[in-house]
């Protein structure tokens, strides 16, 4: 396959152009914004512009006062690299100015910049365009921009609005949850943003309630210079059900930008929450200059008998990605699920994965991760499958697989496998490869260009996730999936 | 840390005077290399903290670094007979055998009958006869170099097992090398050394043993390296076999060189806390290893199995196929880590880890790594871990087997697949009969546990 | 419709074929038949051009375009098809998605529309049950869990979706069973019009029973030895291959017989 005088050959030269990542764009609104760098002014400050009760603040200056003491525990196992972030060169704080200098009360009060801008994205925040059977919280930088649909929700009980709404409106129920999935106390960077977490999203689904569309945030960073610390919170009471998307962009900015979020989610007896995530933060340009740095923390807890936590995600974007979405499996019979495609390009580094933890008995886990590298980029495959001596009969299944696109990148899987309980059943799988030149020769015999056989092989290589997603989010995990193959195979 | 561990001023004490002993008698090269062990085992000593500590994040040594340890004395221990040894392991008076008690070698005890220029011989001696090959191979291997026990090894580098295979040759029988430890009062340690050399289109057997007197208190710390040649062979099986009152902590380092082979069969029931490192280099193209290995751990024994394989040139194959089996509260770990450097295309991969937990507090880790840096490659791991499959047994006794019976036969069929692949008739005979005396041991095929 | 002159291919080091003169016109059917190793398979696989097989002399026109030239693609556009010996899985591509974006880069190549999504299910069908394929399996995905013999039957499928001007058969015969051999042949029959060509590559004389080849050739060594009719197969079934390798003559000394 050397021989460049030879016809009768396939090229598979990895040509790596410089992308196009359309949601590169910036928006030109006024911002509210804090003076870089992190101390405890700052904290009050983001606590007093948010209006928040004393209870609050206290809780952020806990763990701000945790993150002082933990400067050297900044995570270093994972398979990523990356140079020292400096944390007093990061804006905490920067929020969209509006009339009132208050979040707006209705969609007639929002910048009609910002409508436009999310429509650009394509979110549509006027009901009457909105995506149907969807409701979004948009979320810009350091605030929640509006929510949709909110007082449909309303009528059945549930509650879904921003954070900052939440800690006015639902003290109770903040009091009651946050921090008792992820505490302020979990990680290096779950700490952090338990100190300077400046919005995100709530939802409370009553019991017995089936959410009757999918909840949304959208995400975007677009201040330069600006951290993005949101925090998200979702409670399913006992025998109710949500759907929960997240999406992600980001403008493109030379330097890297820091992104360090928080999700918890909780699910009482015989709920069930069904996370979706389109991951798609700028990833840097083809030499590696500038993108996301997103260290996330992400876990569900299983609480009830019964419950159903579940995530899928797929990973497109970001310089870095770290995260690991997990599942506490607490109550008997409870499951957790993870699917997950991340794909690296150009020189993105991932280390992804999850943990999954039995506690109760007859707890089942399952995880499909499937990786793709191309370009000089790493992908890894970190997760953690424990067996608590409580869970009786526990179950999971993992297989992760991994596609190389040239010869200059690197898939690693690296699961640990902890069983206390001898009634578990544990059975892990991987494999690494890359898309064959039989399989891609047997659809060109067929009269497909090589570009769209890569991809449709490709495309079912993820299949079994994106069937996880709903619709609308699946054909977009195509089209992301599309554009970040582009020029991986000449 | 403000305490210094009992075994670091012992291991001081007796560097220091061990070195003076040394220094008149070794090569410098060689006194080079032990006091540069020695400094850098200094830096970090033995691994106490875990945190981030992968390569020891599931075994705790502390009952090691606790532990005082007596030298070793330079004399013969002569009170161990053969007796002792066909107590303790499969001794075969036709092979050629090499004894060593305590780290020091037995010519009494040992038998010898090279041919074709085959040198089976200790360290100690083949110093002077072979000093060049040694010096060319030893310690040469050895990645990463900092490995505690390891560099303890080369610290106090004293004698062991000196094999080499001349071009050409394949050595008929097996050789056996019987590492036996023993105390009396306080607890001792042995550092044995050994360096298989074998040079191209060559076969050799390999078996070391590794056993010791029964509940006598010692701790085997072992490093052998096996350096094959070009299109040369090597059948290496490992047992240990220590009491299950002692330490053992082994390395082997395994170089490949082209078309070469090396399949090698792990057994390990002994120890009270047991490690063996094992790493296979795949240095050239169309080499391939075969790694399979069985534990089996009752009581509180501790097992762990920390294995590399290397894959540095293109077509080269590795397979690996590990099982556990656990009783009791003993706890078996399993790190096994594939890595495909840059370039090494058309590298072919496998590695299957499967464990039976027998017991409520029996546990078990498993992580099984792949780090792939080429993309023209096959390469996939699978771990399982489970207990007895409920409808095997059931399915047995409504055919008239009784419950004990079925039991024991399915845990025997869990086994058998590393067992019936040990190609010597008479030592797969004595791993049958090992296992059947592990079986004994396992409650679950006590009476008492119907 | 086809010239293939004096061609030569290897797989790395290994020469394979060792200079082919061969002509296909509109509307034959050739059959190639030869041991095992004789180099059958990979003329069928150069021809279509399978990436590790290197072409290292000769020339093939495809209605006098050069098609060692072209990429897979194109050549299978140019109306060139083959019906492999061991169809590889697609895991996660499903059978109709898969062919649906086949026929759309063959129907674009001519300048024709996309075919509209009822018309192409209506089409799969209409093929399917030419060949008596399980419909199930065309919401599976491509050739995954399919046996041996659904795999042949799916490979004369796409044929006779995709409409080929030259058709190569791999040993689609092997490892059928007497109903589903029949079937394949059957198929392969109603393809057979005036302006479309066969090539049947084969093991066994046993195909041709169903299928009448206008033309017989003997590969053996990566040459054509001999060249016929169909009586041709018949005489190789009593007679095996052995007697013809004596007629070859040494590889220096010529570039091979020229056939029809």
């Amino acid at each position: 396959m050397t021989n460049p005088n030879n016809p009768n050959v396939i090229s598979r030269q990895s040509k790596i152009d410089d992308q196009e990542y359309k949601w590169g764009f910036t928006i030109d609104v006024d911002s509210d914004v804090a003076p870089k760098g992190l101390n405890e002014d700052i904290v009050r400050l983001i606590s007093e512009k948010k209006s928040e009760p004393p209870w609050m603040l206290e809780w952020r200056l806990r763990a701000f006062r945790l993150w002082e003491k933990m400067r050297d525990e900044e995570p270093e196992w994972a398979n990523v690299e990356y140079p020292s972030i400096d944390y007093q060169d990061i804006i905490y704080y920067a929020s969209p100015l509006t009339k009132d200098n208050d979040r707006p009360k209705s969609l007639d009060e929002v910048d009609p910049e910002m409508l436009q801008a999310f429509e650009k994205l394509g979110i549509p925040l006027n009901e009457r365009e909105a995506l149907a059977g969807v409701a979004v919280d948009a979320v810009m930088d350091s605030s929640s921009v509006t929510t949709t649909f909110k007082e449909k929700l309303e009528e059945l009980g549930i509650i879904f609005c921003s954070f900052s709404e939440a800690i006015q409106n639902h003290p109770e129920l903040i009091k009651k949850y946050l921090g008792t999935v992820v505490p302020y106390s979990d990680n290096f960077f779950a700490t952090l943003n338990s100190a300077v977490f400046s919005d995100g999203s709530f939802a409370y689904i009553p019991p017995g309630v089936r959410c009757p569309m999918e909840l949304m945030t959208y995400f975007r960073i677009n201040e330069a210079d600006s951290g993005q610390f949101e925090r998200t919170l979702i409670i399913a009471d006992k025998g109710s059900y949500v759907s929960y998307l997240e999406g992600c962009t980001a403008p493109i900015r030379k330097k890297s930008q820091l992104h360090a979020a928080v999700v918890e989610l909780v699910a009482l007896d015989d709920a069930e929450i069904k996370y979706s995530t389109l991951q798609n933060w700028y990833p840097g340009d083809k030499d590696g200059q500038g993108g996301v740095y997103n260290f996330v923390t992400k876990r569900g807890k299983a609480q009830g008998i019964n419950s159903k936590i579940s995530w899928t995600q797929v990973e497109t974007g970001s310089a870095i990605t770290w995260k690991y979405p997990s599942v506490i499996l607490q109550g008997d019979n409870s499951s957790g699920e993870f699917y997950s495609v991340a794909l690296v390009n150009n020189h993105q580094q991932a280390d992804t994965g999850t943990k999954m933890t039995h506690i109760g008995k007859n707890t089942r886990s399952t995880i499909i991760a499937k990786g793709i590298s191309a370009g000089k980029a790493e992908n890894t495959y970190r997760g953690l499958v424990k067996i608590m001596p409580s869970a009786e009969g526990a179950k999971n299944f993992t297989q992760c697989d991994s596609l190389l696109i040239g010869d200059q990148c690197g898939a690693h899987t690296v699961p640990y496998i902890e069983v206390k309980n001898p009634t578990a059943q544990i059975e892990h799988e991987a494999t690494t490869s890359k898309v064959s030149d039989d399989q891609l020769f047997y659809c060109m015999q067929r009269g497909v260009s090589a570009e769209e056989s890569n991809y449709m092989i490709i495309n079912g290589f993820c299949r079994d996730i994106f069937k996880e997603l709903p619709f609308e989010f699946a054909v977009e995990a195509g089209n992301l999936l599309r554009v970040s193959l582009e020029g991986t195979v000449g | 840390m403000s305490k210094i561990a009992a075994s670091e001023i012992a291991f001081i004490e007796h560097f220091d005077s061990f070195n003076s002993m040394m220094t008149s008698t070794q090569p410098n090269w060689l006194n080079q290399k032990r006091a540069d062990a020695f400094t850098n085992y200094r830096t970090n000593g033995l691994p106490t903290g875990r945190r981030g500590n992968e390569s020891w994040k599931y075994t705790d040594v502390r009952d090691i670094s606790n532990t005082a340890f007596a030298n070793s004395s330079e004399d013969l221990i002569t009170s161990i007979t053969e007796k002792d040894l066909l107590d303790s392991s499969h001794l075969n008076k036709n092979w050629s055998t090499l004894v060593f008690i305590n780290g020091v070698y037995s010519s009494s005890l040992s038998t010898q009958n090279p041919n074709d220029g085959i040198q089976i011989t200790n360290i100690k001696d083949a110093l002077g006869s072979h000093g060049q090959i040694i010096e060319r191979h030893l310690g040469k291997y050895i990645a990463p170099d900092d490995d505690p026990f390891v560099l303890l090894n080369t610290a106090f580098i004293n004698d062991g097992a000196f094999i080499y295979i001349p071009k050409g040759i394949a050595s008929q029988d097996p050789i056996h090398v019987i590492y036996f430890s023993t105390s009396e009062t306080d607890p001792t340690i042995s550092h044995p050394r050994t360096l298989i050399v074998t040079e191209e289109f060559s076969e050799t057997t390999l078996i070391e043993s590794y056993v010791g007197t029964p509940k006598a208190k010692y701790f085997t710390n072992n490093v052998t390296e096996i350096v094959i040649g070009e299109e040369s062979r090597v059948d290496h099986y490992r047992l240990l076999l220590d009491n299950p009152d002692s330490f053992h902590i082994g390395t082997t380092v395994v170089h490949q060189e082209k078309a070469s082979t090396f399949s090698s069969t792990s057994l390990q029931k002994g120890a009270a806390l047991g490690r063996h490192n094992l790493t296979s280099t795949l240095a050239a193209p169309q080499s391939t290893c075969n790694l399979n290995g069985l534990y089996m751990t009752t009581g509180s024994q501790h097992i762990d199995n920390y294995i590399n394989i290397e894959h540095i040139e293109p077509h080269t194959t590795s397979r690996l196929y590990y099982k556990g089996i656990l009783d009791g509260s003993s706890r078996a770990i399993f790190g096994g880590t594939v890595t495909v450097q840059r370039g090494a295309m058309k590298t072919d991969a496998q590695q299957k880890d499967k464990n039976l937990l027998l017991s409520r507090e029996a546990e078990v880790d498993s992580k099984p790594a792949l780090f792939i840096y080429a993309d023209d490659v096959i390469c996939g791991h699978g771990a399982t871990a489970g207990h007895m499959d409920d409808n095997s047994v059931f399915y047995m006794q409504s055919r008239g087997i009784d419950l004990l019976t079925a039991r024991r036969m399915l845990i025997k069929a869990f086994a058998s697949e590393i067992i019936e692949e040990v190609k010597i008739d008479s030592l797969r005979e004595y791993l049958e009969d090992l296992f059947v005396s592990f079986e004994d041991e396992l409650t679950l095929l006590q009476a008492s546990s119907i | 419709m086809l010239e293939v002159h004096d061609l030569h291919a290897s797989v790395g080091e290994i020469k394979i074929l060792r200079g082919i003169n061969f002509t296909v016109k509109k509307g034959e059917t050739h059959a190639i038949m030869g041991p095992n190793g004789s180099g059958k398979s990979t003329f069928a696989n150069v021809l279509a051009g399978r990436p590790e097989y290197t072409v290292t002399k000769g020339e093939v026109l495809l209605d006098g375009k050069n098609l060692l030239s072209m990429e897979p693609d194109v050549r299978a556009r140019e109306g060139v098809f083959l019906a492999m010996q061991y169809p590889v899985e697609l895991p996660g591509v499903r059978y109709n998605q898969f062919l649906k974006a086949a026929l759309d880069a063959i129907r674009e190549h001519k300048g024709e529309d996309q075919i509209d999504i009822r018309a192409f299910n209506q089409l799969l069908k209409e093929k399917g049950d030419l060949v008596e394929i399980n419909p199930d399996l065309m919401r599976r995905n491509v050739n995954e869990g399919f046996s041996g013999g659904e795999k042949k039957r799916s490979e004369i499928l796409q044929m006779a979706l995709l409409e080929p001007h030259l058709a190569l058969l791999d040993e689609t015969d092997s490892g059928l069973d007497i109903d589903a051999l029949k079937t394949v042949a059957d198929g392969v029959n109603r393809l057979q019009d005036p302006e479309k060509s066969v090539i049947l590559v084969t093991h066994y004389q046993r195909l041709l029973n169903y299928i009448s080849p206008d033309f017989v050739h003997v590969l053996i060594d990566g040459k054509i030895a001999k060249s016929g009719d169909h009586k041709l197969a018949l005489e190789l079934e009593n007679k095996g291959y052995d007697w013809l390798r004596e007629t070859i003559p040494p590889v220096s000394e010529t570039s091979g017989e020229s056939a029809s």
